[in-house]
């Protein structure tokens, strides 16, 4: 047949959006140097022992706000701590409220999002507005009040309490904005004659919304929560430099930024510190992000 | 040119699809929360039609006569607003759950453009399989790729392709792997809305004839859409012409294509450019004056009297039921129906 026969030059290897998207990354310096320092982050934070041994807890008071010197690299802060070990040991925090929030807030908001385009009517209307309101809160004073509602309550909480009630805000204050997202990607596939033919051949809701729908939110979401990490690891650190999110006995970059904060200028150092680990790991999530929109973006139209 | 009568099934075999009275109106809303309706769209109107076993209705008629809707219905994407839809019999407006999935083993569609009906991040493979996943108890999940693979064969295509994802395939090719996929549950009826329409006319011919091959070797019926007489004129037994939701003309392929009765029908008729020169009546071109009216708000009685060059008084008044009348054999919603001989032009 003739029609077969002009289309056999192109390749025989089946390609979809991945591959191409793949092939698009491997090429770029940009998207490598992030991956090495996001790894080293990780690493940092799934085992801090390997960078230090030095426990971040023992403090020795007499030696209160020492220089950096070759025995302690990033000086000793107030109570005499490691300010080295207590970096080290801040990343993991500051890790887990990033990819744990993250996580969750795509997949709620996608879901969400999803469901608000497939289910139309009052359900699309409660999602949206719902999500409206929340957005229309200020991110940090939303987070604020909650975290003071829920958190101060309990100021004998434990970390992975706070933890976990920092990742709920962060969470329930941005899922709207990938709901926002998935349900339009969801919106513009959902009347798409694929999508009838699944419904001719006897699709149910789980098929059509997982099978056909969620593929076409993928990318976007995708997009959107790489750089989202970033955002979150931030506003972890903002949340806990203003005394509502982390706070000691958790070792975390927000939290020695903020107990530094008093002595900025007799002892900068302390601040230095932990802010460039912060700065880096942001910047790195954030050329990560970048690279990954760039490589999915031509193929979302 | 295949002649109709050759493929035409035994008359007196059963319907698998009995159509009655089938109506679809899409209310016209205003409002978010305190929803008012302000009418309704007619978008279907009173359609009846049988269809035999190996046997092809085409449907014709301009844009927005109501065909896709038609088309939704009969494979219950949308439900009538009244009116019955018997597959063997069985009414799949008054099915359960699972009833309306055992219903779609028996009758699936083919659609107008090839480039959105499949799914771009699924494989050619997965889209075939499908159905079978859907309907699980069809096919063992050993057997379902080489069934993938049979399909790909009937169908014209290279079964080697199965990994292929649709943006490898011309459009013409992609209709093929459409059609593979409405074929996978043996259905008995398939639709085909506008099959062709968007694909090259070279290709067109070919997509037909595969059409037609289907037909005899799996027995099966078809209605089939199209916006063009001369479209549905090789594959047809039965033609009905569209308008404003209605049925207006209804005959075998010389009654409608030799001796048309409805204005509107021989309107049509006559923008079809002769397929032999020699040996048919020179037609004069009709020209149709005005818009096709809004199916919101459709004309009084006869719903074509506002473009028709023969209407008079009772075209206004009294609707034209579509039935055979004096002077003619076959179907016509037309006060006035008649034979071929006096086509005029408008006035
Ligand atoms: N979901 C809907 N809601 C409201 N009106 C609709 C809807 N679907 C179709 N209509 C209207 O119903 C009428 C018939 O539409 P339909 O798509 O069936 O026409 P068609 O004959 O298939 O036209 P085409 O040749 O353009 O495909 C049109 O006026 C259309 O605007
Ligand atoms: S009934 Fe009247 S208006 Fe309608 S088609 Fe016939 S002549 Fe024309
Ligand atoms: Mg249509």
């Amino acid at each position: 047949m003739s029609e077969q026969l002009a289309q056999v030059s192109t390749s025989t290897r089946p390609r979809g959006l991945w591959d191409d998207a793949w092939d698009e990354l491997k090429g770029r310096p940009i998207f490598w140097i992030s991956s090495v320092l996001i790894l080293l982050f990780i690493l940092m934070a799934a085992f801090p022992t390997l960078f230090t041994r030095v426990d971040p807890h023992v403090a020795d008071l007499s030696r209160s706000m020492e220089e950096p010197s070759a025995e302690h690299w990033f000086g000793l802060d107030r109570q005499g701590r490691d300010v080295f070990a207590r970096t080290i040991h801040g990343a993991r925090a500051s890790i887990i409220v990033g990819l744990a929030a993250t996580l969750v807030t795509t997949l709620i908001g996608g879901l969400l999002g999803i469901l608000a385009a497939y289910l139309g009517g009052w359900a699309d209307t409660l999602i949206s507005r719902l999500g409206e309101i929340l957005l229309g809160l200020p991110f940090v004073l939303g987070a604020i009040i909650i975290l003071t509602t829920f958190a101060g309550a309990q100021s004998g909480a434990g970390p992975a309490l706070v933890i976990t009630l920092v990742v709920g805000t962060l969470t329930l204050l941005s899922w709207p904005l990938v709901a926002r997202i998935a349900r339009s990607a969801a919106y513009s596939v959902k009347h798409a004659d694929y999508v009838q033919a699944a419904r001719a051949l006897g699709a149910g809701p789980f098929r059509i919304m997982f099978r056909h729908l969620l593929p076409n939110v993928m990318a976007p979401v995708i997009v959107y929560g790489s750089l989202m990490v970033a955002t979150f690891i931030s506003a972890e650190a903002t949340l806990s430099f203003l005394g509502v999110g982390l706070r000691p006995p958790v070792v975390s970059w927000g939290v020695a930024i903020s107990e530094a904060g008093d002595y900025i200028r007799q002892a900068f150092f302390l601040t230095a510190f932990p802010t460039a680990f912060l700065c880096v790991t942001v910047l790195a999530f954030v050329m990560l992000g970048d690279a990954i929109r760039d490589a999915l973006d031509p193929k979302l139209r | 040119m295949t002649q109709s009568g050759e493929r035409g099934p035994a008359p007196s075999a059963e319907p698998v699809l009995e159509v009655r009275d089938l109506v679809k109106h899409y209310p016209i809303t205003r409002g978010i929360l305190f929803q008012r309706s302000y009418g309704a769209v007619q978008a279907v109107d009173g359609v009846s039609f049988d269809l035999r076993p190996g046997e092809t209705l085409g449907v014709v008629g301009e844009s927005g006569s109501g065909k896709s809707t038609l088309a939704k219905m009969l494979i219950g994407l949308e439900g009538p607003t009244s009116g019955s839809i018997k597959v063997h019999g069985k009414d799949i407006t008054e099915l359960d759950r699972r009833g309306a999935k055992r219903m779609r083993r028996d009758i699936q569609m083919i659609f107008q453009d090839p480039y959105t009906s499949l799914n771009p991040r699924m494989t050619v493979g997965d889209i075939i399989c499908e159905p079978f996943e859907i309907h699980g108890d069809v096919l063992p999940s050993s057997e379902r790729r080489g069934r993938a693979q049979e399909l790909l064969e009937v169908v014209g295509l290279n079964p080697e392709h199965i990994n292929r994802y649709p943006h490898q395939f011309s459009g013409g090719q992609r209709q093929r792997i459409g059609i593979a996929r409405a074929l996978a549950l043996r259905p008995s009826i398939l639709v085909c809305d506008e099959p062709v329409s968007a694909l090259d006319v070279s290709i067109q011919a070919q997509v037909i004839n595969l059409l037609i091959k289907l037909q005899k070797e799996f027995g099966l019926a078809y209605v089939f859409i199209a916006h063009d007489l001369s479209v549905v004129r090789h594959i047809s037994d039965r033609v009905s012409v569209m308008y404003l939701g209605r049925f207006v003309e209804s005959g075998t392929d010389t009654e409608i294509y030799d001796h048309a009765s409805h204005p509107y029908s021989q309107a049509l008729l006559s923008a079809v450019p002769n397929p032999t020169p020699v040996g048919r009546e020179s037609r004069q071109r009709i020209l149709l004056s005005g818009d096709v009216p809004s199916p919101a708000d459709p004309p009084s009685g006869c719903r074509f009297r506002t473009r028709c060059w023969k209407a008079e008084e009772i075209c206004s008044t009294d609707d034209p039921e579509l039935t055979v009348r004096p002077g003619s054999d076959h179907p016509s919603a037309c006060h006035f129906a008649e034979g071929p001989l006096e086509v005029g032009g408008p006035r």
